[in-house]
């Protein structure tokens, strides 16, 4: 088969596009996934805490 | 100052074997430097290595005047390191100076050719990268790598995963902005935009980008906060997407080892594809992505208030790192390029408005409720102003990227309005403020050493910006219509000559805008600089200890 201009653009238009709303689709899930809001609730109220060295 | 700048208490930091470590890397980088300036002769390459091996020298006799010097104490893993994170403040406040005034000479250029003096050194081509390179790596890229050791390490509760590779890639990447910098006074260059330091400096940047990489994965690694807090995941797209960026744009062929000038591998259109990929993606990683992070880390911390929206943040994120990876070609529009390929950028870059607008939204919302701190606190107004400023040039830029819009706006002032609105009004906006934040804490003073300076520079910095910014558009939108406007008889009615007269009252306010940003930073450096030095120290901010469950002081021995 040869890989010319037409190959290319057909590739972009059909299997960039699923890859693209596939990938859209998971990020979504992924930020809305009511097991995961506890985590995010944590991540975005423990840079506020005060303490400045490293956990051990 | 020597406990906070002087080198003994920085190279104290290190051990013996650190030590030497560091002084094998100096002596690799000090031969290197003879290599070149053997090869290069009289070449601008054997100039840069005799700075290569200058800059090998100096740093080596720093190591070993305080080779002696009695090694860290045990307790330094239950520390965070922050020497790099300092000494990048430092380099980051003396690029901008050196950056902005060399934004300000070629502005002032503009209007007066006359100050170029008629040296080949200073002419307009070989000043102007020595202005962009100057702020956007010197300026921002110290920014930015400062900035993110201080984040990476409070968001995972862990110390930097090295003692030596901080090191390595802060002064490695000033070595590269050095290079940059002084090949262009010598007339060298790529003759790629953002891109135009030669083959050998580019190189030498792919191994410090690597282990800033590496340095930074494996901080993360070791993280004590089970999620990776989203500005880490800006400040990795950052690292990541702009090694790939440079390492695919300067594939290059020199002469020979012994000379500055290289070829570029790619041809023709490709070649300003490859380009406009990096350029715009330089201006997606490299000025947004990390600075991002900045303001999703400092703007909470700051306003003692969490994120509006977390999930909104994770969105955002993978909306900006998926949509500006296809935006460049909407440099090239009305091309040889492939018309799709010009629809494919124009389309991204219209949807980029939409994550865009999420993270300016995000931090709006953070601050709302908040008003009164943001009124009384300049810091807070710079963040502010930058999250305006972000919102309004990411608009723009998605308008001037549709193509009837480029092709009044193409090759006019306008573009240069809209980066500046960016990079004057987010980048340095934002860089000051995580600054002013940053600097009391790590130096562990109360407070900065003068409010009223800091007002002083932000009321500089806005009417810079403003002035620079209101100037470029009506300049930029009249060369557009002067260049576009026809006779009845179907002549140009105007020569290119008079809309450059046309322009002239407007390259005078733009210098005069620079010139008070300018004014704005030399103030926040020294306002910095006293900080760090007059501002007696706070009694104890550590009467927040770890988590151990243990008294203060007995965090020392590992809890596991």
């Amino acid at each position: 088969m040869d890989i010319d201009h037409d190959t290319l653009v057909g590739f972009a238009k059909s299997w960039g596009l699923f890859y693209f709303i596939g990938f859209s689709v998971c990020v979504v899930i992924y930020a809305f996934w009511p097991g995961n809001r506890r985590k995010f609730d944590d991540a975005k109220r423990n840079i506020l805490g005060e303490d400045d060295r490293p956990w051990q | 100052m020597s406990e906070v700048y002087g080198e003994s208490g920085m190279v104290q930091q290190l051990t013996t074997g650190e030590r030497q470590n560091a002084l094998v890397i100096i002596v690799c980088v000090f031969v290197v430097g003879i290599a070149m300036a053997a090869a290069g002769g009289s070449d601008p390459l054997g100039v840069h290595g005799v700075i290569v091996l200058l800059f090998g020298a100096g740093l080596a006799a720093l190591v070993m005047r305080s080779y002696y010097e009695p090694e860290p104490t045990q307790d330094r893993p239950s520390h965070y390191y922050d020497d790099p994170t300092k000494v990048g403040i430092a380099l980051t406040l003396a690029w901008a100076i050196f950056g902005m005034f060399m934004g300000v000479w070629t502005a002032a250029q503009l209007a007066w050719p006359d100050l170029a003096f008629d040296a080949p050194w200073s002419t307009f081509g070989r000043l102007r990268p020595t202005h962009t390179t100057g702020v956007i790596f010197g300026f921002g890229g110290n920014a930015l790598i400062a900035t993110s050791f201080h984040v990476v390490q409070r968001t995972s509760r862990a110390r930097l995963a090295g003692q030596v590779s901080p090191w390595f890639v802060l002064l490695g990447f000033n070595l590269f902005c050095v290079l940059a910098v002084t090949g262009y006074f010598m007339g060298v260059t790529q003759s790629k935009e953002y891109a135009e330091a030669e083959w050998y400096a580019d190189l030498w940047l792919v191994v410090v980008w690597v282990t800033y990489f590496v340095l930074f994965l494996r901080t993360i690694a070791r993280r004590k906060e089970p999620h990776i807090y989203v500005a880490n995941w800006y400040y990795m797209a950052f690292i990541v997407v702009v090694a790939i960026l440079h390492i695919v744009n300067n594939l290059a062929i020199p002469v020979s080892f012994g000379q500055a000038k290289s070829y570029t591998i790619w041809a023709g259109v490709q070649d300003s594809m490859v380009q406009w990929w990096y350029g715009h993606n330089a201006v997606a990683f490299f000025l947004t992505a990390g600075f991002l992070a900045m303001l999703y880390y400092y703007l909470p911390v700051r306003a003692q208030r969490p994120i509006f929206s977390y999930r909104l943040s994770i969105l955002s994120f993978w909306g900006i790192t998926f949509f500006y990876m296809w935006a460049g070609s909407h440099h090239l529009h009305y091309t040889a390029l492939p018309h799709w390929v010009q629809n494919l950028g124009m389309t991204f870059s219209v949807m980029l408005l939409v994550p865009s607008w999420a993270s300016a939204g995000n931090a709006l919302l953070t601050l709302n409720g908040a008003w009164q701190k943001v009124r009384d606190d300049a810091t807070l107004r710079f963040i502010f102003v930058a999250v305006i400023f972000y919102g309004l040039s990411t608009f723009e830029g998605s308008f001037l990227a549709i193509r009837p819009v480029n092709a009044l706006s193409h090759y006019t002032d306008w573009t240069v309005g809209h980066v500046h609105a960016g990079a004057l009004g987010w980048v340095a906006f934002i860089t000051f403020g995580s600054i002013y934040t940053l600097v009391p804490s790590l130096w562990k003073r109360e407070r900065m050493y003068s409010p009223v300076l800091v007002e002083v520079h932000f009321w500089l910095a806005v009417a810079g910006t403003l002035i620079y910014v209101f100037a470029m558009w009506n300049s930029g939108i009249l060369q557009g219509l002067m260049w576009r406007t026809y006779t009845q008889e179907g002549t140009l009615a105007y020569s290119f000559l008079d809309s450059l007269v046309a322009m002239y009252p407007y390259y005078i306010a733009r210098a005069f805008g620079g010139l008070l940003f300018l004014l704005g930073a030399i103030v926040a450096a020294f306002n910095i600089w006293m900080t760090v030095r007059a501002v007696p120290a706070t009694v104890d901010r550590r009467t927040d200890v770890p988590e151990t469950g243990l008294a203060p002081g007995a965090a020392a021995t590992p809890a596991e």
